[in-house]
């Protein structure tokens, strides 16, 4: 009995100790900047620490205030399917990798104490501590369920604002609504039934359990899928950029060439409002005559505007099929005052472009003021695919952006798994 | 002499048989081939038949392409839209149905593919794909 009680002691003083010792702060030593930044190149003044490796496909991701990084993997690995990364020292370099999480997926996010981790069809919330790590990572909460997952656009992105509510992408399982899907000659539905349960963003609560589709709202619809989607806590405003349709030349081949295939339609950034309705698949953003026009599987030719006429406009538009997987808007004071409000959007990279050649596979940076882009775009992180501008041959492909609690930017890839820490170091 | 003829005919079929297997596929139907396949196919398998990861897969040295012709043949007058493993990974968009093209063209496009990319396997005839086509008919209309 006497044994007992001074073991007892002796574990809640080491208890107490090991406590006290964890809540310090992690010691600042110097960043471990790679020697080639991890095989990506950085404006002037920037340079990058890799915080892991080879990790799997690993999509989006969220840093906790303390500096741990969340990882949502798009497969799961001896059944846990979210990452943690762990850095004990300060260096930037993860020390210490565990994982939990029994389910593969896109979406992940931080926000008012807990962890938000998305499935294909679920989303589910882990409750944190006071350092922003999971009390119990075996049992989340399922806050959403029996979204439709078929396969095609089936990742579900997830964004959450400051009254409680979660937004949740879901992606409609077709290119263009036609009966049927990606087939020549097929022409599209009118109306399209799809868009009842996917083609656009749903809102739910984030404090309710197994919410199904009757107990959230259609936010906004007439979108083909997102993959890249944020919430504004300083324009207090969702924001999304759309992945384009594909196969212009494959399907209308007599009214689109190889060029125009490549180049179209644009990836379209949205200022989301509730009922938005941004026109898909009755309607795509042509970048080059800067308007919507009428689907050819609706009767377009490539010019005709019709019913495109009173559909939302993109904010911004890029060039066709660079696949926006990561949007983030930078709130952090570490950069340079030019940064601060402004979006970076990770871009996958082309497949849809061939037999052109592929674009994307970089991360941009497009400034922002008030809510709205306030000039062009430029390439923030590049050279991710190594020189090989090729979907299955590219190096890596950046897919997921998250901000760390000293303003640094962290970038995830999907090829292999790799996690970039980017500083300015001047 | 039954034993020569035995003999004989085993060297006959062997020899039938291994050109059947390796016979060089003509000039004319790998162009011809080539063409059906970069309008229909490059865009999602990719010019070197690598595919995209995750979505579309690579035909390179895959059972479905090397295998069994009547299935090949099957995947592309049905298309294919189910979560097939391939190789230890799976692929998320859906192969519409190419029953628009003709048996010729579904012939050629398979012989390419069959022996491009680095894949060496016996070239499909458009009458393996009118058979196949009015067996899928005739079962689509029970
Ligand atoms: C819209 C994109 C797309 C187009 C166009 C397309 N495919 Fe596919 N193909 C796919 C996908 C996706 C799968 C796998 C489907 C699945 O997993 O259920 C596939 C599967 C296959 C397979 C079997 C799997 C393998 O990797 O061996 C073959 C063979 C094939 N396609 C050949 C072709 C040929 C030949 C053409 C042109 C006539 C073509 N495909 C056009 C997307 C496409």
């Amino acid at each position: 009995m006497k044994y007992l009680i001074v073991f007892a002691l002796a574990v809640f003083i080491a208890a107490a100790a090991f406590k006290s010792a964890s809540l310090s702060p992690a010691p600042v030593a110097t960043p471990a900047f790679a020697e080639d930044n991890g095989g990506i190149t950085l404006p002037e003044g920037f340079r990058a620490v890799v915080v892991a490796d080879s990790l799997g496909a690993a999509r989006h991701i969220a840093v906790s205030k303390t500096g741990d990084v969340y990882v949502k993997m798009e497969r799961v690995r001896d059944g846990r399917g979210i990452v943690r990364l762990h850095d004990a020292n300060g260096d930037g370099v993860a020390d210490q990798i565990s994982a939990f999480g029994p389910f593969s997926g896109t979406g992940i996010a931080i926000k008012n104490g807990y962890l938000y981790a998305s499935s294909n069809s679920e989303v589910f919330r882990y409750k944190l501590n006071d350092r922003e790590e999971p009390i119990n990572t075996e049992q989340p909460e399922k806050i959403i369920t029996g979204l439709i997952d078929r396969r095609e656009h089936n990742s579900k992105s997830i964004a959450l604002d400051d009254a409680g509510n979660i937004y949740v992408n879901i992606g409609a399982p077709s290119n263009a609504c036609q009966i049927r899907n990606r087939t020549k000659g097929s022409p599209g539905q009118d109306p399209c039934p799809l868009l009842d349960s996917v083609g656009g963003i749903w809102q739910f609560r984030t404090d309710k359990l197994n919410q199904t589709y009757k107990d959230g709202e259609r936010y906004a619809t007439g979108i083909r899928n997102i993959v890249a989607l944020a919430w504004n806590n300083t324009a207090n405003d969702l924001y999304a950029v759309q992945h384009g349709r594909d196969q212009l030349n494959n399907l209308y081949p007599e009214l689109y060439n190889e060029e125009q295939s490549a180049e179209l339609p644009a990836e379209e950034m949205f200022r989301v409002k509730k009922g938005s309705d941004f026109g898909w698949p009755y309607c795509y953003y042509d970048h080059l005559q800067k308007q919507k026009v009428l689907m050819p599987e609706y009767g377009g030719d490539g010019k005709k505007v019709e019913r495109c006429a009173d559909k939302q406009k993109p904010i911004y538009a890029f060039p066709g099929h660079w696949g926006p997987n990561g949007l983030l808007f930078y709130t952090g004071t570490q950069f340079p005052e030019k940064y601060r409000n402004g979006a970076f959007i990770a871009f996958h990279g082309s497949w849809n472009r061939a037999p052109r050649p592929q674009a994307g596979y970089f991360v941009v940076f497009l400034p922002f003021k008030n809510g709205m882009p306030s000039g062009d775009y430029e390439i923030f992180a590049d050279n991710f695919a190594g020189g090989n501008l090729d979907p299955g041959k590219a190096r890596f492909r950046p897919c997921g952006l998250a901000q760390g609690p000293d303003g640094s930017l962290y970038i995830s890839d999907d090829q292999k798994g790799r996690i970039w820490k980017v500083m300015y170091t001047q | 002499m039954k034993r020569i003829h035995i003999i004989f005919s085993l060297v006959v079929i062997t020899t039938v048989l291994l050109s059947a297997q390796t016979k060089p596929v003509s000039k004319e139907r790998m162009a011809a081939g080539k063409k059906v396949y970069d309008t229909y196919c490059l865009t999602c398998h990719q010019a070197d038949g690598t595919g995209v990861p995750r979505l579309n897969p690579p035909l390179v040295k895959t059972d479905f392409v090397l295998g069994d012709k009547k299935r090949l043949i099957g995947i592309i007058l049905k298309g294919m839209d189910e979560q097939v493993e391939i190789d230890g990974n799976y692929y998320n968009n859906v192969m519409a149905s190419h029953d628009f093209l003709s048996d010729q063209e579904v012939a050629d496009v398979l012989t390419f593919i069959r022996n491009s990319f680095g894949n060496k396997a016996g070239a499909v005839s458009p009458a393996e794909v009118k058979a196949v086509r009015a067996a899928l008919n005739k079962a689509s209309k029970r």
